[in-house]
């Protein structure tokens, strides 16, 4: 698998990476390095071998249905989720207008 | 199958519909954070640190929502996948910071179910019709953006970020509004009588995502859809479908091809429109959520979501046709609402207690008086009717003296009237109001002695053999008892004595 300098410009500007022509220059052959390097791993045969989902074996935990049973977790913190915002007023965020 | 069928200038067109529904799961905390879900609150005060996408917070998936998900698959006789797993779904817009919905695509929770739309004649659906449903996955919502308080900024309140929905995606099983407008009404009653979402589409609790082709009747392969999104009632999802088939239509018949695409639809104009500036938006990106484990569910915890579902709409109008002998007009209006159900099934057992019989005996009667006697009390009353006097007991002690044959119809409305505006008891009020039927014998018995002895000549005739004056020998007595005897008492002592 490898990728092309038209997708890498289309995955970075998905992503609302900014990336010039010298950034492409330099990141098409890197990507395609480590794909290629990960591609690797297809030639072992994991067809018996049930797929990993985390280092240690372990279920997803799950939380019980109460409301800021956690402040770290939990709302009631609208200064804090809006101190980093570029703008914000009457207790909205502010952001250029986007209108479909 | 819906005999649908559009009429073009090249000739018939038939309609092919999908659904897919976004159904707010029912829960006091989001999805993923413990940040409340109520609807209405002070922009961005019910966001926590994992919604507004903070470094280093990580997702930790609400049991509530995934039960509630599993339950309602239960209740569609869907398969429920105990092992599946969250994705993320990227894209980049200003109502979800994380720049990604964490969703399910590859292993969603609960898989392919079905549910049955009813036979409406009316409505161009001749029988029963089973819609298949391929699948429900749990997902986030996104932040709500206001365009219109600033000049050059949209405001973003991320309150319903991450509040958990449900996603139920239909197969294309259906051809015409009609159907696509049981298909929600019938899904919508499910999810309320589970109780995982309460179905409120004013408040944006369910939304469809309208899938729509069309193509020649004849024609075995799909045409082109277009997907129409976030329409949030059931009659604007079936405009936008007649809207949608029109313009496709329209376009082929002039020799246009169909784009695959996403259209918005106008509530103001019925009509739909293109969303070009998210041609990108379908690529996705799809991975697996690295912050979230596969969701594992036990043997117990999926025991519990199956023993915790109620009686559901089809089981339920089965029983009352069945078990409770009401027509199946009566069965279909009480079980359409979870609100009228309980009611009615309340108001059922006080009242066969009341009046001393078995539920199925009294089931036909009380079912009348929900469903048109009472009502139309109500409605005469307007204002007036304080609904807080309505209480089971005081309605079955009404039924109970009609049943008895203490009060007739007309009365048990009447006492129903000063029920409602006044909260008083209706047995006093029968006494104090003199709204009674007299079943005393002695009292009939002399008024139709008296009226026998005035009417020589029509007992005469009606002993000669001219029946139709019993209805005569009736309306004199009711004169007599200024229409408070009790007519089958009547009845039976006219016959006894006119012979």
């Amino acid at each position: 698998m490898s990728v092309t300098r038209e997708e890498v410009a289309k995955i970075a500007s998905l992503a609302r990476i900014s990336m010039d022509e010298a950034a492409l220059d330099h990141m098409v052959p890197e990507l395609n390095n480590i794909l290629a390097f990960v591609e690797q791993l297809g030639e072992v045969d994991t067809s018996n071998v049930e797929p990993m989902a985390a280092v240690i074996p372990q279920d997803q935990r799950l939380r019980d249905d109460v409301i800021d049973a956690d402040p770290l977790t939990g709302g009631g913190r609208r200064h804090d989720v809006l101190a980093n915002a570029p703008v914000a007023e009457h207790g909205f965020y502010g952001v250029p207008k986007v209108i479909e | 199958m819906s005999n649908y069928r559009v009429q073009g200038a090249t000739g018939e067109w038939e309609v092919v519909i999908g659904l897919e529904v976004h159904a707010q799961v029912t829960s006091k905390a989001k999805l993923f954070s413990g940040a409340s879900t109520a609807f209405g609150a002070e922009p961005n005060t019910q966001v926590s640190l994992i919604d507004a996408a903070m470094p280093g917070m990580l997702p930790v998936p609400n049991r509530e929502c995934i039960r509630q998900a599993v339950r309602t698959g239960m209740a569609i006789e869907a398969q429920i996948n105990a092992w599946s797993r969250f994705d993320r779904k990227n894209y980049f817009y200003a109502d979800l910071p994380q720049g990604y919905q964490i969703s399910q695509l590859y292993h969603p929770l609960v898989g392919e179910g079905q549910l049955v739309i009813e036979a409406d004649e009316k409505a161009g659906i001749p029988e029963d019709k089973v819609i298949r449903i391929e699948r429900i996955h749990v997902e986030q919502d996104a932040g709500k953006l206001m365009h219109d308080q600033h000049p050059t900024m949209s405001y973003v309140d991320l309150n319903r970020t991450g509040v958990a929905l449900m996603e139920i995606v239909s197969r294309p099983d259906m051809t015409s509004p009609a159907e696509a407008g049981a298909y929600i009404r019938k899904l919508r009653a499910i999810l309320r009588y589970v109780g995982s979402c309460d179905g409120n589409m004013e408040e944006g609790s369910m939304r469809a995502d309208v899938n729509v082709s069309v193509r020649k009747v004849g024609d075995t392969e799909l045409g082109t859809r277009t997907e129409t999104k976030n329409v949030n009632s059931v009659r604007f999802v079936m405009q936008a479908i007649e809207h949608e088939v029109q313009r496709q239509i329209d376009v082929l018949e002039d020799g246009g091809q169909i784009v695959q695409e996403t259209r918005l639809f106008d509530p103001n104009t019925g009509t739909t429109r293109s969303m070009r500036s998210k041609e990108d938006a379908h690529d996705y990106r799809y991975f697996p959520d690295p912050d979230l484990l596969p969701l594992v569910l036990e043997q117990d915890f999926l025991d519990e979501c199956r023993a915790s579902l109620p009686e559901l709409p089809d089981a339920k109008r089965a029983r009352y046709e069945n078990e409770l002998g009401l027509t199946p007009y009566n069965a279909r209006e009480l079980t359409a609402e979870v609100e009228t159900f309980a009611r009615f099934e309340t108001l059922l057992a006080v009242a066969a207690k009341a009046i001393g019989k078995p539920e199925n005996k009294v089931a036909t009667q009380v079912a009348n008086w929900s469903l048109s006697v009472a009502p139309g009390v109500v409605k005469s009353l307007g204002d007036e009717a304080d609904m807080a006097n309505a209480t089971a007991e005081r309605q079955a002690a009404i039924l109970a003296m009609q049943d008895k044959g203490e009060i007739s119809g007309g009365q048990a409305k009447e006492i129903y009237e000063i029920v409602l505006k006044e909260g008083r008891e209706p047995d006093e009020i029968a006494d104090t109001e003199g709204l009674k039927q007299v079943s005393d014998t002695g009292a009939i018995e002399a008024a139709i002695d008296e009226i026998i002895a005035n009417n020589d000549d029509k007992v005469e005739e009606y002993r000669g053999g001219k029946d139709k004056l019993f209805g005569f020998f009736v309306g004199q007595t009711m004169k007599a008892m200024q229409g408070k005897a009790n007519p089958a008492v009547v009845n039976q002592i006219l016959k006894d004595k006119l012979g």
